[in-house]
């Protein structure tokens, strides 16, 4: 596995990937905080916030469709949101009878679901872009200089960095299950629950105890590397002035979305 | 790559602003306890070990295994985690694990990563490390019995947080999310208790020295027994009287006023922000301070773009210096460099 086999970036030459991770995680947070702040049923709002994604999209020249086609990961969710359909007194638009009980969907019940299913599409949309416009590495920069403790943001660095080492390890336990586990056509290998939690189990604490080795040589690797509790990064990042100048404009257009919501 | 979604990953969007913030402050000042306590206990070793372990959670989730009818069972890591590295560092672990699925995989949202650090994190590890703690210098059976238990009561605590944040962001009824998240999580409790304590006596059996009387896991203060075992009272006496009687936990919450701020779909400026722009002095004064911080940010981030710029200017003026903006932005350039250096 290659060790940028995790990452989302998308490379790109536009000005949007050249940002500062700074200011593309707060635009970003900025944004999601404005879509929760939306009342519900603000379609004019929701209609400028999706236009505003859209053109994010089509900036960081990633094609319109982009972030619409990976947004989909949110939606099994949904279902827990289901209930308000009902459960929201209003005018009854559509009754249905279900499991010896009865259902009935109202119009205050409706806005307030598609309401939330727009503010998470929406959101979660911004979030896809801003990983694909950034890599891993530099985001977890930008949490250093927005004053995430270092020893989390350490901690986040090295999950990123060994993520693809013990996933090939995983896949090599897992291979190795499958390859001792034979069955008979028609019938499933292994034992009763019980015996296959606990192969999965002794699995679980032998991945452990490689990583805690592994965690070992890498410790001594870095010593003599000149490890010192810092990790040092190639790109220094500064703020430009087209960075503020683009946090400023994003200021005002989350705000006229803010305005329109609530106009 | 495929990864199991888990119905405690609550996305953007399903949790009302209050709620979002007010979890991210009990998240915040838990964190900043264990922030400030492994920094005091550990060495610079523990750092990359800590770093190591988050990512064996990650991968260790992958790690499947039938239950029936297509489903499947994993880990969560929780319980294991803070059994193994003590409790502030399990809580560190599990919190770099959360925050790497939302930001890189959109598994879980970013504005509501608080909660989603609290519910999956914190109150896990807090559990499965309290009751954990509780039985130390027991035997082994005793603590691999009750690493089970515990294991089983941290997905239920944070099946019931999780309920909780929807129905006070009124995303859900709470008579229907309170059995469907506790029925779904009894059975993917389960799961996480039997791989939990499987893998805990692998690990026992193997590298005892890993959980002996030096080892980190040892080192936890007492006082988690009794924090644990609160915790876990507080879900076993919940769960039954939120599934039985939601009205009385309804009435409890409107009595407290908590249901009317956390419930305003707009969060607490609600009272403010909302009639922006209609009639009324108090919202026309709220509206023009709100203007004048949004244009006061604007403007100052221009300045500042300006002031940039003209630093850029001068160290361009001054050639010896070499400008180390423009070469440190030339990421297109860079990359093929990077990338060897690293593979």
């Amino acid at each position: 596995m290659h060790f940028n086999a995790f990452d989302r970036y998308h490379e790109k030459e536009s000005f949007i990937h050249r940002l500062d991770p700074r200011v593309k995680a707060a635009v970003t947070v900025v944004f999601i905080i404005s879509n929760a702040l939306l009342p519900d049923g603000a379609w004019v709002a929701f209609g400028f916030a999706w236009l505003v994604v859209l053109l994010a999209n089509l900036l960081s020249r990633l094609g319109l469709g982009y972030t619409l086609k990976r947004s989909i990961i949110a939606l099994p969710f949904a279902l827990i949101a289901v209930t308000v359909l009902f459960s929201i007194p209003g005018k009854p638009l559509f009754a249905f009878h279900l499991f010896m009980s009865d259902f009935t969907i109202t119009d205050a019940g409706l806005l307030r679901f598609v309401s939330i299913l727009i503010r998470s599409w929406l959101s979660v949309q911004m979030a896809i872009l801003l990983v694909a416009v950034t890599r891993f590495p530099d985001l977890i920069h930008a949490l250093e200089h927005l004053k995430v403790p270092a020893i989390l943001t350490t901690i986040i660095a090295f999950l990123y960095r060994y993520l693809f080492v013990l996933t090939d390890e995983v896949f090599r336990l897992l291979r190795a299950r499958e390859s001792r586990s034979a069955a008979a056509a028609g019938n499933r290998s292994g034992g009763g629950v019980f015996w296959r939690a606990r192969v999965a189990g002794n699995m679980a604490g032998q991945l452990f105890l490689r990583s805690y080795e592994r965690s070992d040589r890498i410790y001594n690797a870095m010593m003599s590397r000149g490890y010192s509790g810092h990790l040092y990064t190639l790109n220094p990042h500064e703020m430009k002035p087209g960075d503020y100048y683009v946090t400023a404009f994003a200021i005002a257009i989350i705000f006229i979305v803010q305005v329109l919501g609530r106009l | 790559m495929h990864f199991s979604p888990i119905p405690l990953h609550i996305p953007d969007g399903f949790l009302s602003i209050a709620i979002s913030i007010l979890c991210w402050v009990i998240t915040i000042v838990i964190l900043g306890f264990a922030v400030s306590k492994t920094n005091k206990a550990l060495g610079e070793k523990q750092v990359p070990l800590m770093g190591v372990m988050s990512a064996f959670i990650f991968a260790a989730q992958m790690i499947n295994f039938p239950i029936a009818g297509g489903t499947s069972g994993h880990l969560l890591g929780g319980a294991l985690a803070s059994v193994v590295l003590g409790p502030w560092a399990g809580m560190l672990v599990m919190t770099a694990v959360i925050a790497v699925q939302a930001l890189l995989f959109q598994d879980g949202g970013l504005l509501v990563m608080g909660a989603n650090i609290l519910n999956m994190g914190l109150v896990t590890a807090a559990i499965g490390y309290g009751l954990y703690r509780g039985v130390a210098g027991r035997s082994k059976v005793v603590k691999l019995s009750v690493v089970g238990v515990a294991a089983w009561l941290s997905v239920m605590a944070g099946a019931l947080l999780t309920a909780l944040q929807l129905w006070l962001s009124s995303t859900s009824q709470l008579e229907i999310v309170i059995p469907a998240m506790l029925g779904v999580h009894a059975v993917i409790g389960l799961g996480e208790a039997l791989v939990t304590v499987a893998a805990l006596s692998f690990i026992l059996q193997t590298r005892p020295d890993l959980l002996g009387e030096d080892s980190e896991s040892a080192k936890g203060s007492r006082n988690w027994a009794y924090v644990g075992g609160a915790i876990a009272l507080i879900v076993i006496l919940l769960s039954p009287l939120a599934s039985t009687d939601p009205d009385g936990l309804n009435r409890v919450a409107m009595d407290l006023g908590f249901i009317q701020t956390a419930q305003s779909g707009s969060g607490p400026l609600a009272g403010y922000v909302v009639p922006f722009f209609k009639s009324g002095p108090v919202s026309k004064i709220a509206a023009g301070l709100i203007g004048l911080l949004v244009v006061g940010a604007i403007v100052t981030l221009i300045g500042r773009g300006m002031k940039a710029k003209s630093q850029i200017v001068n160290h361009k003026s001054g050639l010896a210096t070499p400008s180390a903006t423009a070469s440190g932005y030339s990421t297109a350039n860079q990359k093929p460099q990077i990338k060897n250096r690293k593979s």
